[in-house]
């Protein structure tokens, strides 16, 4: 009852519950393993495009999954479930992107003079020409507040309050393919089980639809079909990845957001992309996800994020629920024992 | 297409005050409802997407496994009952609880496959046993247990076999309290907030609550003559509940709000009410009447039922709301970063 790891492979040291793990393939049963792969998505680069949303439904022929306008944003499809195994949030945020000017405060520049003067000054375009003085305002249109217009001679996406900024972030969410993965720990069929590759994949053939693994997921993946039964979530292609084809999604990114590849390489083209968004001045870039050390030891499917994780609708400090399995058993074995000391006690004294 | 166009002559078409503005309303936390005894944690704020929940939803039907907790828990119970009945020579109440444990389980076994969303092949929960798995651990639990209850009343209504009987009583007696306490563990060892931060006094609430519906269906079925042993095992048990419960809400913090709200509060309301009131009349002298009795057995077992309904609402209201995702996990991470000792101890 207080057993806290899964039966050890001979020879592969321990499948821990949780806490840095190097090889989970290695302790899943795989002595001779290939690299574990797993996905970096660089959501700096994404383009919302949807792509792999497409090309995942394709490859894997996933069900439709509703046809429901959300009306919150571009994102229709809202979130990962048993028929979305690749998922584009939208989010649309008043908050300038790092270190780039968004086209406005140039009151000094006149862009139609600067234009008229290519060729022959262009490092100084002078004032006035064609736009209005930036000290001069046109009469305000009826019923805007003096905040509402822009001022004149510029070009600004103003806003009623006058706030002036504004960006877009597009991520492209998947199964994170866990280091201590909860739906494989809590799977009572062994219908969920740990690829060579490291990746967690579900076995149709198996799978009872006993829908555990839904609610022991920390990211709210895997989700159950209703009309089949069964649960259902990203394989990272397990099909196209046996015969040495890289996944659908990362396949049809456009931009290489999505990047597929041995994970310790991906790693290190993760750190290498975060040092230069800080150079550039992108304080917020920060990865999520890649840190062996965390609640999950480390995700197969990790991310490069611009705002905090909650913001793209991912936990902050996601925790395999497993990791305190050990003291469940304990405190249910102790409970147990009060039980039986509970009916002995009621039976010590006869009555009458 | 109803906002407001930007040009070059300024903003046209804004309607101020109007315009919902991104990340600004999404997830401020509500005002607590009502006259709360006391404010848990300090208002926060957090973000989130559109206010959508981050954790899928338990696709469990509550009626199957709520019914299922109640149920393993009246029958871990009712084992216990009936060995103790059947070793202290009080017939009338051994055969109560005996039957009581088998047809419980036989319900238990009926509402988890049916649960499943492919019945047929509910047998692929024997394929393999991981002790990772609380529904593994449980399915080889209940292979185990629900044949020994069934053979243990059967051999008690057929008055045959008796020392089989006893054998099956016995056995029964060993498993029950497991299977009577194990059902907090498969709940608690889920990513859903409410159920896995209760995860350490979860089985003391289940197996008070198990130790009172025993007692209730020995009130209600049993003579008066034999039901003094139920009527402390409602006592003790109801004490066991109600207490745990309210040691568990203390911890929990921010993941016990769900269990004072909505749907949850009226079951939790109803269950404390109901289980105090049939412990009380259980305990009264004035219960060894044959109505009183079987009131308080009623009141018993409907309390511990809604006991049951109360938390899996509850938990399922938990994963609904973002917040009892993010703000727990928010302060885990805030206290790892002030102390750099690593991530805190298991349990």
């Amino acid at each position: 009852m207080t057993d806290d790891t899964e039966t050890p492979v001979p020879g592969a040291g321990g499948n821990l519950l949780s806490g840095p793990q190097p090889e989970p393939t290695r302790a899943a049963g795989y002595p001779d393993a290939p690299p574990r792969v797993g996905f970096f998505t660089d959501t700096s680069v994404c383009i919302g495009c949807k792509a792999c949303e497409v090309a995942c439904k394709e490859w894997n022929a996933i069900p439709e999954d509703g046809l429901e306008l959300t009306g919150m944003s571009y994102d229709n499809t809202q979130g990962l479930g048993a028929d979305t195994w690749r998922h584009v949030a939208f989010i649309e945020q008043r908050k300038p992107l790092g270190g780039q000017e968004p086209g406005v405060g140039h009151e000094s520049v006149d862009v139609f003079a600067a234009a008229g003067a290519l060729g022959t000054s262009p490092s100084s375009p002078g004032p006035g020409a064609t736009a209005p003085a930036p000290g001069d305002r046109p009469a305000d249109a009826p019923g805007d507040g003096p905040a509402a217009a822009a001022p004149a001679g510029e070009i600004s996406p103003v806003a009623p309050e006058g706030r002036t900024e504004l960006r877009w972030l597009m991520s492209s969410d998947v199964c994170k393919h866990c280091t201590h993965a909860a739906c494989l720990d809590v799977c009572p069929t062994g219908s969920l089980f740990r690829t060579e590759f490291g990746t967690v994949v579900v076995q149709e053939d198996i799978c009872n639809g006993c829908g555990y693994c839904v609610p022991a997921c920390p990211y709210g993946v895997i989700d159950q079909r209703p009309d089949d039964g069964r649960v259902w979530k990203c394989t990272l292609c397990y099909d196209r990845l046996g015969v040495g084809m890289e996944p659908a999604c990362a396949k049809a990114c456009p931009t290489d957001s999505i990047q597929f590849g041995p994970l310790d390489e991906l790693r290190e083209r993760a750190a290498a992309r975060v040092a230069q968004l800080h150079s550039a001045g992108v304080t917020d870039a920060r990865l999520y996800g890649e840190d062996p050390g965390d609640g999950v030891g480390g995700d197969g499917a990790f991310f490069l994020l611009l705002d905090e994780p909650e913001v793209y609708g991912l936990p902050p400090g996601p925790v395999v629920t497993t990791r305190d399995l050990p003291a469940m058993w304990r405190h249910a074995a102790t409970a147990a024992v009060s039980l039986v000391a509970l009916a002995a006690v009621s039976f010590a004294r006869r009555p009458r | 297409m109803s906002g407001s166009d930007v040009t070059r002559d300024g903003v046209e078409g804004a309607r101020p005050g109007r315009d919902a503005l991104t990340g600004t309303h999404a997830g401020r936390r509500r005002r607590r409802r009502g006259r709360g005894e006391r404010a848990m944690v300090p208002d926060a704020e957090f973000s989130s997407y559109y206010g959508r929940p981050i954790l899928n939803r338990p696709t469990w039907k509550p009626l199957d496994i709520a019914g299922y907790l109640y149920l393993g828990g009246l029958a871990g119970a009712s084992s216990l009952l009936a060995a103790g009945a059947h070793a202290t020579g009080q017939p009338a109440l051994a055969r109560t609880a005996k039957l009581g444990a088998a047809g419980a389980v036989s319900l238990s076994l009926a509402a988890l496959v049916h649960d499943l969303g492919r019945p047929e092949r509910f047998l692929n929960m024997l394929r393999v046993f991981k002790p990772t798995s609380p529904m593994s651990v449980g399915s080889w639990l209940l292979a185990g247990y629900a044949p020994l209850t069934v053979a243990a009343a059967a051999a008690d209504v057929a008055g045959r076999y008796r020392l089989v009987g006893a054998a099956a009583t016995a056995s029964a007696a060993v498993l029950g309290p497991a299977v009577a306490t194990y059902t907090a563990v498969l709940v608690s060892d889920t990513a859903v907030p409410s159920w896995h931060d209760g995860h350490r006094e979860l089985p003391y609430v289940f197996a008070g609550s198990g130790a009172t519906a025993a007692a209730g269906l020995a009130l209600v079925c049993a003579p008066v003559a034999e039901t003094g042993p139920a009527r402390r095992t409602a006592a003790l048990g109801a004490a066991l509940e109600l207490g745990s419960f309210r040691v568990m809400k203390r911890r929990m913090g921010l993941t016990a709000e769900p269990f004072e709200r909505g749907r949850a509060r009226t079951l939790l309301r109803a269950a404390e009410t109901l289980t105090s009131v049939g412990a009380a009349l259980g305990a009264w002298p004035g219960g060894r009447n044959r109505a009183v009795a079987a009131v308080a057995g009623a009141a018993l077992l409907a309390g511990s039922a809604a006991l049951r309904f109360g938390v899996f609402h509850a938990g399922v209201a938990s994963a609904e709301d973002p917040k009892y995702t993010v703000l727990p996990q928010r302060e885990r991470l805030a206290a790892g970063a002030r102390e750099p000792g690593g991530a805190p101890p298991a349990s």
